[in-house]
C-alpha cells in the first residue's frame, strides 16, 4: 500500500528529528530562562476556531483521524492553512470549501446534507418513527388481546413473585 | 411463516450483499474532486535552476503527466523504473514536482536513478500539493491541452496502469487535439 | 518444534469442535443420552487443546523464536517479559486464537454451570457453540495460521506496535474478547430454544446470568480501551467513534437490550420472539464487528493488516451462522407468542420501548458506520461520516432512553396507573431540569447540550435516590442495615448500573462542556497558566527504557502558591520500529485530572508542551465501574445459584429414575 509506506517514511523521518532532539536534549542542558512561557498560537479565540473546525476534517494519509488529531506531516500543513485563511478573514464554510474543492467530500467528518446523504441523516429519525409505531401498535394489540390463561407453574411463579419470595419453584417441564 | 418474520432475515442479506461488494473496493483511494476541471495555477522554480521558473501556461497545447515525487518517498523508488521507461518511448512529456524535498536530496536522486522528467519544479512547503489535493506521494495527473485534468492515479505507476490506462487515454487526448 | 506442537494442537481443536458440533446435535435428534454426553467432554478437550496452543505461541514469543513469522514482526529480544505475552493478541492471527479461546472458556463454563440443563437442551447449546468454534478454528488455521514458520529465521524481530506497550493493553483485548465471545452463550441458548420450541421463563432464567456476565466483561473492555486512549494516544480523547469503536459499542447497546428483554421474558413470559431476535442480533454484531475489524473494508484507526481471503472467510462465516440462525428465526419464532398482557402503563412497556429506543440507537450507529460503505458500493462518491454525525444523532437517541431508565423501575408490572406514576415522578423531572440548568448556569456555560446532560444526570441521581428510599420504606421496623440486606442482589445490581449511566453522564458532559487546553513553547525556568493551575517547566532529561530512549521532562504543577504534583511527560523513540511515542503523565483528582503531554523539541531549543485540564473526566469509567458492578450484582443473585442446587438435585433424581 503506497500510502502507507508514505506514512511510515514520514513518521520515521518524525522519529529521526524526535532521536535528534532527545540526544540534544543529554547534551546541552538548555539554558535556564525564568518568565512566562509563550502559547503555540497567541491568539486564543483564532486557535479554539480552528481547532473546532480541525475537528471536523478528516486527514487523508491517516488512518481515521481528523487533521486536529493527526500529527502528519500533511495534517500539520492542513491545519496551517485553516489557521491562515481564518486569520485571513475567511468563514469556516469558505474554509470547508477549500478543502472539498481538493480532496472532495471525503474531508468532512460531518457530510453535507444532499441527495445521497438524506438516508444518512434522516435514517435515525425514520428508524424512531418506524419503532414507535410498531411499539405503539403491539401495545395496542396486546392491551386488546382476551387474558390468556396462566400455566400452573407461571402462576405459582407470579404468586412467589408477588411475596416478594425470590427462590420461586421452578415448574415442571419435560 | 409469518412475512414479518422474514424481514430481519431480509435485512441481513441486503447488508451481506453490500459487506460482501464492499470487499472490492480500496477505502483508502480518495477520487480526486479535481478530473474534469483545470488544473490549478503554479508558478515553481525549477529544480535545476532555481532562478527560473515554470507553470502551468509553459505546457498549454501539450497532454503532459505531472508526477508528485520526493526522495523520501519509498513507493517512488518503486515507480522510477516505469517512468524511466516512459521518458524513453517518447509518448508523454513528464513534468515533476517535487514534493516537501530537500534540494540536494531531489538532486542526489535524480543523479543517482535517472532523470524521467522534461523538467523538476520545486514544491517546498508542499503548497501547491495541497491545490492539487496531494495526500500521498507518488501521485500523477493527466492534464490534456487546455490544462484539464483528465486522470489522476494514486499511487506508484506500474506498466499495467501505464499501458492499459494510461496510454490509451493519452492517445485518444491526442487525437482529439 | 514447540510452534510445530502447538499447530497441531489447533487442529486436534478443530477436530474436537466438530465432533462437539455434530454428534450431541444428532443425539437430541434421536434422544440418545451417550451421544448427547460426547458434548462435555469434546468441549472440555478443545479448550484444553487451545489452551496448549495459546501456550506454545505464547513460548515462542517469550523465547524470541523468530523463525516463527508472527514473533518476528510482533516481538523482540528487548522487549520486556509482559509485552512479550501481550504481544500474542496484538495482530491478527494471534488475537484469533484468544478469540477461540474465549469461546471456549465460556462453552467450558456453560458445561460447568449449567450441568442442571435438561440433556437435550445442553446437547443443543453445545452443539451451536461447536459450529461457532468450528468456523473460527478452520478461519484461524486456514486464513491465519499463527504458527507460520519463516525459512530463514531472522535475526531480530520487528516489535510489538508501541502503541500496545501499554499496562492498558495488557487487559482490554482478553475483557473485550470475553465480552464479545460471552454473547455466544446467549447465542446458542436462543438457538436451542428454536430447536427444541422451549422458551419460556425457565429459559430465559437459564440465559440471564450468561447474558449479564458477557455484558459486565464488554463494558469493562470497553472502558479500559477508552480509558487507554485517553492516557496513551496524547491528546485526551477518550471516544472517537471511530469504526472499531463502533463495532464494539453495537452489541452492547443491543446487549443492554437483551439483558432487560430477558428480565421480562422471566418474569412475565412476555417478549419471546423479540428476546430470541435480540439475542441472534446481539451476537451477529459481535461477529460483525469482527468482519469490520480484520476484512479492510472500513478504514479505521485500529484495523489489523487485512486480505480479501480472510474478509470472504468471515463473511461466509457470518452468512452461515447468522443466515441460518435468522432463516430458524423466521420458521419457528411465529410459534413463539403468548406470554402474560400488560396494559400500556406498566413495566414492560417501559422495557419494551426501552428496547426499541436501544435498537434504534443501534442502528443509527451502524448506518453512519456503514454509510460510506454503502455510497461506495453504489458508486455513489466517498465521504465520510465522523464524531459530529454521530454526536448529532446519537445524543438525541439516547436522551429518551435515560428518562424512561428510572421510570421503568417505579412502574408495576402488568398494570399501573399512569396518574400516579406521574405523581410520583413529575416533580421530581421538574427539580432535575431546574438542577441541570441551575448547574449549567454555575459553571458558565449554558449550552442546550450541557443544560441537557446535567438535567438528565440530575434526573439520574434524584430517581435513584427516590427509588432506594421506597424499597426501604418497604420494610418498616427492621434496622436500615437489614432492611438493605434484605433487598435482592438482582435489584442492587438494576440500581447501580442506573446510578453508574448518570454518573457517566456527569462526566461527560462537564468534560465536553469546560475542558480547557493550550499548546505552549517551554524553556526550563518558565511557566503557563491554565484553567488556575500554574506549571512550571523545570528541566528535560534522558531516560532509557529497555526498548526505546526517551526525553522526560520535569513539570511543576502549583495551584496559587500550593504545589500540587510534579507530572513527567515522556517523548519516546522505540527502537525497532523507530515510532515516536508521547507518554503522558496524569494528577488525577475526584473532580479535575490535570494532563499534560510533551512534545518536539523546537529548533529554538524549547519544547512543546500540550496541557489540558478534563474536569470530572474520571467520573466517566467510574460509572462504567458502577455499571459493571451492577452487571456482577444481577448475575450474583441467589436466585440464579438455588436454582442450580435444585436442578442439581432434581437431575440426581432423575438419573436414579
Amino acid at each position: 500500500m503506497p500510502v502507507d509506506r508514505f506514512l511510515t517514511r514520514r513518521l520515521r523521518g518524525v522519529a529521526q528529528a524526535a532521536l535528534f532532539a532527545v540526544m540534544l536534549a543529554f547534551v546541552s542542558p538548555a539554558a535556564f530562562a525564568a518568565g512566562e512561557a509563550t502559547p503555540v498560537a497567541p491568539d486564543l479565540e483564532l486557535e479554539s476556531r480552528v481547532q473546532s473546525l480541525s475537528h471536523t476534517l478528516r486527514c487523508l494519509v491517516c488512518q481515521n483521524q481528523t487533521i486536529a488529531d493527526s500529527n502528519a506531516p500533511l495534517a500539520i500543513d492542513l491545519r496551517n492553512q485553516v489557521r491562515e485563511q481564518l486569520a485571513a478573514g475567511r468563514t469556516e464554510s469558505e474554509v470547508r470549501e477549500y478543502m472539498v474543492a481538493r480532496y472532495g467530500e471525503f474531508v468532512l467528518y460531518r457530510p453535507r446534507l444532499s441527495a445521497t446523504t438524506v438516508f444518512l441523516w434522516f435514517g435515525p429519525a425514520l428508524l424512531l418513527v418506524g419503532g414507535l409505531a410498531w411499539l405503539f401498535l403491539r401495545l395496542r394489540r396486546r392491551q386488546d388481546e382476551p387474558v390468556e390463561h396462566l400455566s400452573a407453574a407461571e402462576h405459582s411463579q407470579a404468586l412467589a413473585l408477588l411475596k416478594g419470595d425470590q427462590s420461586s419453584p421452578e415448574e415442571p417441564r419435560s | 411463516m409469518k412475512a414479518k418474520f422474514l424481514v430481519p432475515l431480509f435485512l441481513f442479506f441486503v447488508l451481506i450483499g453490500f459487506l460482501a461488494y464492499g470487499l472490492g473496493l480500496n477505502p483508502r483511494e480518495v477520487p480526486s474532486p479535481l478530473v474534469g476541471k483545470p488544473a490549478p495555477q503554479f508558478q515553481l522554480a525549477k529544480l535545476d535552476a532555481p532562478d527560473t521558473y515554470f507553470g502551468l501556461e509553459d505546457m498549454r497545447g501539450k497532454v503532459w503527466l505531472l508526477n508528485v515525487w520526493a526522495s523520501w518517498c519509498v513507493s517512488c523508488r518503486q515507480e522510477h523504473p516505469v517512468l524511466v521507461e516512459l521518458q524513453r518511448s517518447g509518448l508523454v512529456p513528464v513534468v515533476g514536482l517535487n514534493y516537501k524535498d530537500t534540494l540536494d536530496a531531489a538532486k542526489g536522486w535524480l543523479r543517482d536513478y535517472g532523470n524521467p522528467y522534461v523538467v523538476n519544479v520545486v514544491d517546498m512547503d508542499g503548497r501547491v500539493g495541497i491545490d492539487y489535493g496531494v495526500y500521498g506521494t507518488p501521485e500523477t495527473f493527466l492534464i490534456d491541452q487546455d490544462g484539464i485534468i483528465r486522470y489522476k492515479h494514486i499511487g506508484p505507476l506500474n506498466r499495467d496502469a501505464v499501458r492499459n490506462v494510461l496510454l490509451p487515454k493519452i492517445a485518444e487526448l491526442t487525437r482529439a487535439g | 518444534m514447540i510452534a510445530e506442537l502447538g499447530h497441531l494442537a489447533l487442529i486436534l481443536a478443530l477436530v474436537l469442535s466438530l465432533v462437539q458440533a455434530t454428534v450431541p446435535l444428532v443425539g437430541a435428534n434421536r434422544n440418545r443420552l451417550a451421544l448427547m454426553a460426547v458434548g462435555r467432554p469434546a468441549a472440555q478437550g478443545q479448550l484444553l487443546f487451545i489452551v496448549f496452543a495459546y501456550v506454545c505461541l505464547t513460548w515462542t514469543f517469550i523465547t524470541s523464536d523468530f523463525s516463527v513469522a508472527l514473533a518476528a514482526s510482533n516481538s523482540h529480544t528487548a522487549t520486556p517479559l509482559i509485552y512479550k505475552i501481550t504481544g500474542v493478541w496484538g495482530n491478527h492471527e494471534g488475537s484469533l486464537v484468544l478469540w477461540a479461546m474465549s469461546l471456549s472458556l465460556w462453552t467450558v463454563a456453560v458445561t460447568i454451570f449449567s450441568r442442571n440443563l435438561p440433556e437435550p437442551f445442553m446437547a443443543r447449546v453445545l452443539g451451536v457453540l461447536g459450529w461457532i468454534s468450528a468456523g473460527f478454528l478452520s478461519f484461524t488455521l486456514v486464513t491465519s495460521n499463527p504458527f507460520h514458520r519463516l525459512i530463514p529465521a531472522v535475526a531480530e524481530g520487528r516489535d510489538l506496535n508501541p502503541l500496545l506497550q501499554d499496562p492498558g493493553m495488557i487487559i482490554h483485548p482478553p475483557l473485550l474478547y470475553m465480552g464479545y465471545v460471552g454473547f455466544a452463550v446467549a447465542f446458542a441458548f436462543a438457538i436451542a430454544a428454536l430447536l427444541t420450541g422451549r422458551m419460556d421463563a425457565a429459559w430465559a432464567r437459564w440465559s440471564r446470568p450468561w447474558t449479564t456476565i458477557a455484558w459486565v466483561f464488554l463494558t469493562a473492555g470497553i472502558a479500559v480501551g477508552s480509558g487507554w486512549a485517553y492516557y496513551e494516544l496524547g491528546w485526551g480523547g477518550w471516544w472517537f467513534w471511530d469504526p472499531v469503536e463502533n463495532a464494539s459499542f453495537m452489541p452492547w447497546l443491543l446487549g443492554t437490550a437483551l439483558m432487560h428483554s430477558l428480565a421480562v421474558t422471566e418474569k412475565r413470559g412476555a417478549f419471546r420472539s423479540w428476546t430470541i431476535l435480540l439475542a441472534i442480533s446481539t451476537f451477529s454484531m459481535s461477529l460483525l464487528g469482527t468482519f469490520l475489524v480484520r476484512s479492510g473494508v472500513i478504514t479505521s484507526v485500529h484495523a489489523f493488516a487485512t486480505d480479501p481471503t480472510r474478509g470472504l472467510y468471515i463473511l461466509a462465516l457470518l452468512v452461515l451462522v447468522i443466515g441460518v440462525s435468522l432463516v430458524l428465526f423466521a420458521w419457528r419464532a411465529p410459534k413463539l407468542s403468548g406470554g402474560g398482557t400488560f396494559s400500556l402503563a406498566s413495566r414492560e412497556s417501559s422495557l419494551l420501548a426501552n428496547n426499541v429506543l436501544l435498537a434504534v440507537a443501534t442502528g443509527a450507529v451502524m448506518l453512519g458506520t456503514l454509510y460510506p460503505l454503502f455510497l461506495d458500493a453504489l458508486n455513489l462518491g466517498k465521504i465520510s461520516v465522523g464524531p459530529p454525525y454521530f454526536e448529532a444523532t446519537f445524543v438525541p437517541l439516547m436522551t429518551p432512553v435515560v428518562i424512561l431508565m428510572m421510570v421503568g423501575p417505579f412502574v408495576r408490572w402488568k398494570n399501573d396507573d399512569i396518574n400516579r406514576i406521574m405523581r410520583r415522578l413529575s416533580v421530581s423531572l421538574i427539580v432535575s431540569i431546574a438542577l441541570g440548568l441551575g448547574a449549567a448556569v454555575l459553571i458558565g456555560h449554558v449550552t442546550w447540550r450541557t443544560v441537557l446532560g446535567l438535567s438528565l444526570a440530575a434526573w439520574v441521581l434524584i430517581a435513584s435516590i427516590k427509588l432506594l428510599m421506597g424499597r426501604m420504606a418497604d420494610r418498616q421496623g427492621a434496622s436500615a442495615g437489614a432492611r438493605m440486606r434484605g433487598i435482592p442482589a438482582s435489584w442492587w445490581g438494576m440500581w447501580l448500573a442506573h446510578l453508574g449511566i448518570g454518573i457517566f453522564i456527569i462526566g461527560v458532559t462537564m468534560v465536553e462542556s469546560i475542558d480547557q487546553h493550550v499548546d505552549m513553547k517551554m524553556r526550563p525556568g518558565q511557566t503557563a497558566q491554565l484553567a488556575g493551575y500554574t506549571f512550571t517547566f523545570r528541566s528535560v532529561e534522558g531516560v532509557q527504557g529497555p526498548n526505546f530512549d526517551a526525553a522526560r521532562a520535569t513539570i511543576d504543577v502549583a495551584r496559587g502558591e500550593r504545589h500540587m504534583t510534579t507530572l513527567t511527560p515522556e517523548k519516546r523513540l522505540y527502537h525497532a520500529q523507530q515510532m515516536p511515542m508521547t507518554e503522558v503523565s496524569i494528577h488525577v483528582r475526584p473532580l479535575r485530572d490535570v494532563y499534560v503531554s510533551l512534545g518536539d523539541r523546537l529548533e529554538d531549543g524549547s519544547w512543546l508542551v500540550s496541557l489540558y485540564y478534563k474536569p470530572f473526566i474520571s467520573w466517566i469509567w467510574v460509572g462504567c465501574i458502577l455499571m459493571g458492578l451492577g452487571g456482577i450484582f444481577a448475575a450474583a443473585d441467589r436466585r440464579y445459584r438455588k436454582l442450580a442446587e435444585r436442578r442439581v438435585a432434581a437431575g440426581a433424581l432423575q438419573q436414579t429414575t
